[in-house]
């Protein structure tokens, strides 16, 4: 589409009429990117719903001391891929379906750099899907090693592991594809007038992303492959009988890890970023260091990521680099903390629901933070590692970090999508709902973990059972109030009152100047940035 | 009359709310009470994690909820124009970077002293295997001893729901047996995949690697019964592999390893004879 002239007689629109397949052929081969933004964003909350039934199946396991729903083996086959599919099928695939909605039109731009391969970058997608749910399948079920895969244990499981291995090649495949068009897309096609300064901070944040998952998800790519070819091709990476060590799996797996967890966050303060000063009505404070604080987070993530295995027999200097590495992390973050709150200081806050996931972002993602810089220092840390504080550490930032960024983004941006305001009370209410819950699920895993609960075990000593019973209870009422938001955004696609080009007022940005919802093609001709 | 009565019925369920059997509001809260130096000094360390984490907390909060209620369109506030101030950006990167060299330096002691395994009283090679804890007395009082420590709540308390004891899932048929005040030493290994050896009230958390050999070290200043887990997934029965540790005065170690030591030159009379039965004939 984009190689047609635009200054046809006959007109863009009416050439573009002719070659739009319409039903299911339009949605294979579309190059649009908000087609593709929709397709990602559909997809990922499918996943997040079969996440979710795995993560409420492990909560019922773990209602009560005993085995009641599931065995063993099955339980830590739910670990496992709740974590890979939250991680690999929920998460990136929403922040990137943010990325292509949200880009081009941020920018200027009529569409991403590559539009075909884009489309390519989301269809690899469900065949990995169906891979990775499908080994629940087969015989010895889905992988049962942990998200993080450890060797030797993974070298251990059955053919559902192979089938991991595939999907995580494809996903990875097509993360790294959508990066490299995110790159170039940001670097080349922004209007004339948007200099680096005026971009907007999703923009930057996505760019920044962009270069991690370029530089980590071949590392993880080879860790896997490692796997694969000491299972089937007598390889002995992992092997301490063939001359190799576990240990360089982990170090590996983690030097992928790490950036990932930032690769899943750095999205999430972009969108945040955006939001707050939308609805304070005022400009983001200290743009520039934010910018700079990103972009330290992104550069720090590639030297810490040892501090996953403060257990695993660093040595004393080892352990002391990555500790002070990782603490060193807390600065830059709470640098944008301190700048999200001098963005709302003395601004005229209105609480629509995009703002209250926001500023819920900013509470329940720090408490996030602090746990993080608790688990940094190495000597606390042996006491926490594998344990229910680390589990509540990664849910606070993933979950009230990147899922509630999300949430905020889609109800800032739904009324542009879709042309519809959402209903504004049944989002106040999925927002209220789900951080009550969140809280009711995960705070009480701290106190499990400092009390000695170690994680991936489908049961445990009743000690422990009355902080169980209220994650539980917790849990099944966060994944109930996320079926509001599925129909939250169905009554929004169908209708709604009819939404105005810029329906939040403080709102700024290039996306905010189209109509809404935003025409099939924008920005065929680049807009002048003043 | 009636207020005196309120208030006592109050009280009392008050009372029943917070008071848990056996167990004690810390222990349900925060760390385990520690039972060795190191692991009391990771317990005060967290303390103190905590309390500077809540101070910032409170200030950070404190001034965003007072943006929240004051600085709202519905309550009149106008939108200042400020965005961007460099000397602020400077004073809160410099402030944290001051408060993480504060929690550094005890952190570094640490940190040091975990990893000094040197001049130990005994070593024991603990071995993680699929799925139970295995035990080699390799040097100082009591060398020679090994016995395999196997989860030793019955199945049915786990399958069939009968009744769980206090010590369920964290209790062994042979429990590791140390005396009281001796610097342990522990080696780690294992027979398959990588498990982890951790008691909570000694700070102590070594991986177990197969084909390797790592270390770690406590010792313990109060008698009692200390209980662990395996750290580290290492397949289905992970949840099922703890740990139970015996630190005893040195007295009773002493008539321990005695007891121990016969309890093996028996085991093996049986053996010699029939050794010595077949030479014969």
């Amino acid at each position: 589409m984009s190689a047609v002239p635009h200054d046809l007689a006959h007109g863009h629109d009416h050439h573009g009429d002719h070659h739009h397949p319409t039903g299911l052929m339009r949605w294979l081969t579309t190059t649009n990117h908000k087609d593709i933004g929709s397709m990602y964003m559909i997809f990922s909350f499918i996943m997040f719903l079969s996440g979710g039934v795995m993560a409420l199946t492990i909560r019922a396991e773990l209602f009560q001391p005993g085995l009641q729903v599931v065995q063993p083996e099955f339980f830590n086959q739910l670990t496992t891929l709740h974590g890979l599919v939250m991680v690999f099928g929920a998460i990136m695939p929403a922040f990137v379906g943010f990325a292509n909605w949200q880009i081009p039109l941020m920018i200027g731009a009529s569409d991403m750099a590559f539009a075909r391969m884009n489309n390519w970058s989301f269809w690899l997608l469900p065949p990995a899907a169906l891979l990775l749910l499908g080994s629940f399948f087969v015989p010895g079920g889905a992988t049962a090693a942990g998200w993080t895969l450890y060797a030797p244990l993974s070298v251990q499981m059955g053919m559902g592991m192979d089938m991991a291995i595939f999907a995580i090649h494809i996903m990875g495949a097509s993360s790294i594809m959508g990066a490299i068009n995110i790159v170039v897309t940001i670097i080349n096609m922004r209007a004339p007038g948007m200099t680096w300064m005026k971009l907007p901070m999703f923009c930057w944040t996505w760019l920044i992303t962009a270069y991690l998952l370029i530089a980590v998800m071949p590392v993880l790519a080879g860790a896997v492959t490692m796997v694969l070819t000491d299972r089937h091709f007598g390889t002995s990476f992992f092997s301490a009988a063939g001359g190799g060590d576990p240990v360089l799996y982990q170090h590996v797996f983690w030097f992928f890890g790490h950036p990932e967890v930032y690769i899943m966050i750095l999205p999430a303060f972009g969108i945040v970023s955006q939001i707050i000063p939308a609805f304070a009505r005022k400009p983001l404070f200290g743009y520039a260091s934010m910018v700079y604080a990103t972009s330290s987070i992104a550069i720090l993530s590639f030297v810490v990521w040892a501090h996953h295995m403060f257990t695993t027999g660093l040595p004393a200097a080892t352990q002391l680099f990555f500790m002070y590495a990782t603490m060193l992390i807390a600065v830059p973050t709470g640098v944008k903390v301190f700048n999200w709150v001098a963005t709302m200081w003395r601004g005229s806050m209105t609480f629509e629901t995009p703002m209250l996931f926001a500023v819920g972002f900013l509470f329940v993602f720090t408490m996030g933070g602090f746990t993080g810089l608790i688990c940094a220092i190495a000597p606390i840390d042996i006491q926490l590692q594998d344990t229910y504080y680390v589990v509540a550490h990664f849910h606070y930032v993933l979950v009230a970090g990147s899922l509630f960024s999300l949430f905020a983004g889609a109800y800032y941006w739904l009324p542009k999508w879709t042309g519809h305001m959402y209903d504004e009370k049944l989002g106040k209410r999925h927002f209220w709902l789900s951080i009550i819950f969140f809280n009711v699920t995960f705070f009480p895993m701290h106190f499990l973990g400092l009390a000695g609960m170690p994680r991936r075990i489908p049961d445990y000593n009743p000690m422990f059972a009355d902080f169980n019973e209220l994650a539980t209870i917790g849990a099944f009422g966060f994944g109930l109030s996320q079926l509001l938001f599925l129909y939250v955004v169905i009554k929004c696609v169908r209708g709604g009152e009819p939404a105005p080009a810029k329906p939040w007022e403080g709102a700024e940005g290039l996306e905010w100047t189209v109509p809404s919802p935003a025409p099939y093609h924008t920005f065929e001709e680049p807009p002048l940035v003043k | 009359m009636r207020p005196t009565i309120r208030a006592s019925v109050a009280l009392s369920a008050l009372a029943g709310v917070l008071a848990v059997p056996a167990v004690s509001a810390e222990d349900r809260y925060n760390l385990q009470q520690p039972v060795t130096h190191i692991a009391a000094e990771i317990y005060s360390m967290h303390t103190l994690m905590l309390f500077i984490c809540l101070v910032i907390f409170i200030g950070v909060f404190g001034t965003m909820f007072w943006a929240v209620f004051k600085h709202r369109k519905s309550k009149g506030a106008v939108a200042a124009h400020f965005h961007e101030n460099t000397t602020v950006e400077i004073v809160w990167t410099i402030i944290p970077v001051l408060i993480l060299l504060g929690m550094a330096w005890p952190a570094t002691k640490t940190v040091i002293a975990m990893k000094d395994t040197t001049n130990p009283d005994i070593t024991i090679k603990a071995t993680g295997y699929q799925w139970q804890w295995g035990y080699d007395y390799l040097k100082g009082e009591g060398e020679g001893i090994r016995f395999q420590s196997v989860l030793s709540t019955p199945r049915a308390q786990i399958d069939r729901g009968e009744y769980k004891g206090r010590n369920y899932l964290l209790e062994v048929d042979k429990p590791l047996v140390v005396p009281v005040g001796k610097k342990v030493r522990i080696l780690t290994t294992a027979n398959d995949v990588i498990h982890a050896w951790w008691v909570p009230a000694f700070g102590v958390k070594q991986d177990a690697i197969p084909g390797f050999i790592r270390d770690t070290w406590f010792r313990a200043e109060k008698e009692g019964v200390y209980r662990g887990n395996c750290a580290e997934l290492c397949g289905k029965e992970h949840g099922f592999m703890p740990i139970e540790v015996h630190v005893l005065s040195q007295e009773a170690y002493t008539a321990w390893v005695a007891e121990q030591k016969k309890q093996m030159t028996q085991a093996q009379e049986p053996a010699n004879a029939a050794a010595s039965a077949a030479t014969a004939g």
